[in-house]
């Protein structure tokens, strides 16, 4: 065990990876000598040489359409992508290509890559170092797309990941690479040696992708969530004491819906809550699981807490990101029914 | 089992490191005035030793010498300097605001200030530039105001961009000067169609765009050459080679074994490589391609070869992957520092009009730095949040009348 952030438990991840497996290889923009510019794969390039970890052009098309090539031939490539915001050009690479190649070859050909990215907003990046397109993947049959909230996490599903046969989006919510945030701004920023999930395994393990964690055990009223808002959602119970159960969704694709159902027909009330614009967001879709499966058991219409339906504008970060007090009024909502 | 070699990867790998001495000597410079001038009409297929050559005007003396001097008047020439030497001076005070707290990113564009500042004063008020971050020269060359580049960095409240970009992603319509974005590349192409607009609409306009070296690996670089090409529009494609993006240094984005300005051989485009850090050269080469694109002759890609002196951006540190002194080599020199002595080889400069030029400067960033600190840094003012939901349609729809109201707007 060591005390990781996330940055290193990712990093650990990928080492562990390429350690085990030569076909494992590593590259994206500014990845290979420098390290990445969250620092995230420093250090495997001298470790593992410059052909399994490396710079690519900008070019993030390329980058995808190479990185399918390659798992194509039997490797199992991880490509960075420096900022969730720029993985649009790669989008047709991603839901054309690497989404439907086992699908179309009856099964002959298939890519199993995975392409990790930072994502989400709190760091005052502007509208193009903010963005939270989780939707865009979930939307597209044949990707899975994972989200971890914190060290230990990031590490197993991040491996669990890499050894899929599936295209996996990995995610990574970059507001708590160096320690948990849960949305109060005002206050120091906390480090996760504190936290218990930064006691990370140094060799190989797997978090299993489709199991959601329960990550506060509660009665009253169920909140939905992933990333940086898990850390959210766990302020706001605190704080308003509701007895909420939180569960951290981990991934998005495959989706954990026995977790889902059985809280919210345990709770009757739930709360949704993600970064990303709301509209057709991802919250979408749990809101009409929920209710399809939960109908009977529902006391109170389901609550969204999301990003606005605008771009992520950097004067207003606070405005914008869903903080604690937006959850805490959704729960107070949901508890007390129409 | 046929014979057959096994393969193996090649990785670019630059020259030199931290803690190397630094080596530029896989960059073919020929002497100032050595590169022939073509007629602007001349077809592009009779143009293609151009992209490897070198546009130079400015000799080691500091003359102007050869086939491209533009014969500039000395006037001309002090306000090419001003616009350099105000860029440079506003880059370093607010490189330090962003030091001191005051905002949350910054990029400077040390040593390529000559890129954007001759461009503009070749191009009309009506063109239009289609800028990278690199290219506020351009707007320092139009006097665009420096309180307003000072509130749109502070996203104050008086921030011309309603507290909605990261600094320095100006946008200047009046000025000539289109939205810039973060996402690289993606306006290239709309240079392109702007020009063939014009085109269509019999208007004299033409546009320039920017991209960087490490850019040209995009789509959107391929999109805009084509079209450029296919439709003969009447812009200027600009690749700024300043060696490096972020960490990588040219050979990564494909210039190994050929030039940038070659990349316009593929597409029968004409494709000048010009000294970037040559104020008259710089001048000369859009002076000619905007006469080609005027004269109905379509579009020239062109290479400035130039160097990033700077770190990529504020949340870089370029001692991670390259010599520290680096800059010091760079066998271009600095553009500021050679237009000044070509300007007073004329007699028509001075070292003491320089400093007073540079005290003059200071003080003018100086005092909208402190007008722009009294209306707000980041954080201390910011637009009414009821901007955060204007402008994403013309007419907003009930979503966003909605959640202005929940946040209370
Ligand atoms: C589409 C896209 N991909 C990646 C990035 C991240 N990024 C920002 S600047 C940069 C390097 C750009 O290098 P270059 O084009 O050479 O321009 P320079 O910064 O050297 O002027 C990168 C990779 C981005 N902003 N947009």
């Amino acid at each position: 065990m060591t005390t990781m952030t996330m940055i290193r438990a990712i990093n650990s991840a990928l080492d562990v990876m390429m350690s085990r497996d030569p076909d494992v290889l590593v590259f994206g923009e500014d990845v290979g000598y420098f390290g990445g510019v969250f620092r995230v794969t420093e250090g495997l390039a001298a470790k593992h040489g410059p052909t399994r970890c490396f710079d690519t052009p900008i070019s993030e098309g390329g980058i995808i359409a190479t990185a399918i090539g390659m798992g194509a031939y039997g490797l199992r490539p991880v490509a960075e992508i420096q900022f969730a915001d720029y993985i649009l050009p790669a989008y047709d690479q991603l839901v054309s290509e690497a989404a439907r190649l086992r699908y179309r070859s009856g099964g002959e050909f298939w890519s199993p890559i995975t392409v990790r990215s930072p994502y989400g907003g709190g760091i005052f990046g502007g509208q193009t170092h903010s963005a939270s397109p989780e939707a865009l993947f979930a939307h597209v049959c044949g990707l899975k797309t994972v989200i971890p909230s914190n060290p230990y996490d990031a590490k197993g599903l991040l491996i669990a990941a890499i050894e899929d046969d599936d295209p996996v989006i990995f995610m990574e919510p970059k507001r708590i690479y160096n320690g948990p945030f849960d949305g109060r701004f005002e206050q120091p920023v906390s480090a996760w040696a504190r936290h218990p999930s930064s006691e990370v395994p140094d060799g190989h393990y797997v978090v299993p992708l489709g199991k959601a964690a329960i990550v506060r055990g509660g009665e009253a009223i169920t909140v939905l969530a992933y990333g940086t808002m898990v850390h959210v959602a766990l302020a706001a119970a605190a704080e308003s004491g509701a007895d909420a159960e939180i569960i951290d969704l981990r991934s998005i694709v495959p989706l954990d819906l026995d977790t889902i159902v059985e809280s919210v027909r345990k709770t009757r009330r739930c709360v949704v809550v993600h970064e990303a614009s709301r509209f057709a967001g991802f919250g979408a879709e749990l809101c009409a699981l929920v209710q399809e499966r939960c109908f009977y058991h529902l006391e109170a219409p389901i609550e969204r807490v999301c990003g606005w339906d605008t771009p992520y504008p950097h004067a207003f970060e606070w405005d914008y990101f869903p903080g604690p007090s937006r959850v805490i009024a959704a729960m107070q909502r949901a508890l007390r029914g129409l | 089992m046929k014979n057959r070699q096994p393969l193996s990867l090649h990785i670019p790998t630059p020259s030199t490191r931290p803690g190397d001495r630094p080596d530029f000597s896989h960059i073919a410079i020929p002497p100032a005035g050595s590169t022939r001038q073509p007629d602007v009409l001349t077809p592009g297929c009779e143009m293609r030793d151009m992209p490897f050559g070198l546009v130079r005007v400015l000799d080691e003396a500091g003359d102007a010498v050869g086939p491209w001097n533009p014969r500039l008047d000395p006037e001309t020439l002090q306000r090419g300097l001003r616009a350099m030497m105000l860029t440079r001076n506003f880059d370093s005070r607010m490189f330090q605001a962003h030091r001191q707290g005051k905002t949350s990113f910054y990029m400077t564009s040390t040593g390529e200030e000559a890129l954007g500042a001759a461009p503009s004063m070749v191009l009309e008020p009506d063109d239009m530039c289609f800028p990278t971050y690199r290219i506020v020269s351009y707007l320092m060359a139009r006097d665009y105001p420096l309180l307003d580049m000072v509130n749109q960095i502070y996203s104050n409240a008086d921030d011309p961009l309603k507290g909605r970009q990261l600094p320095v992603l100006y946008s200047a319509r009046k000025y000539g000067f289109y939205s810039l974005s973060g996402n690289l590349g993606t306006r290239f192409a709309h240079a392109v169609g702007w020009a063939m607009a014009s085109a269509y609409k019999n208007d004299s306009k033409i546009a320039i765009a920017y991209i960087g070296e490490g850019t040209t690996a995009e789509g959107d670089f391929h999109e805009a050459l084509t079209f450029a090409n296919v439709f003969r529009a009447p812009v200027i494609l600009c690749i700024t080679n300043n060696q490096w993006a972020i960490s990588s240094f040219q050979g990564i984005a494909g210039g190994e074994a050929t030039t940038f300005a070659a990349r316009a051989l593929g597409y029968g485009l004409p494709g000048l490589r010009v000294d970037g850090n040559d104020f008259l050269a710089v001048h000369a080469a859009t002076q000619w391609a905007a006469e080609r694109a005027r004269s109905n002759g379509g579009a020239t890609v062109i290479e400035f070869v130039t160097y990033r002196a700077g770190g990529h951006s504020t949340s870089d540190d370029p001692t991670r992957y390259r010599p520290a002194d680096e800059a010091a080599h760079w066998p271009l020199g600095d553009p500021i520092e050679r237009l000044k002595q070509h300007l007073i080889g004329l007699g028509e400069w001075s070292e003491e009009r320089h400093q007073a030029l540079d005290a003059e400067l200071k003080q003018a960033v100086r005092t909208a730095a402190k007008q722009g600190e009294a209306i707000g840094t980041l954080g201390q003012s910011k637009p009414s949040p009821a901007e955060m939901f204007t402008d994403v349609y013309k007419t907003p729809d009930w979503r966003i009348l909605e959640q202005r109201q929940e946040l209370g707007y």
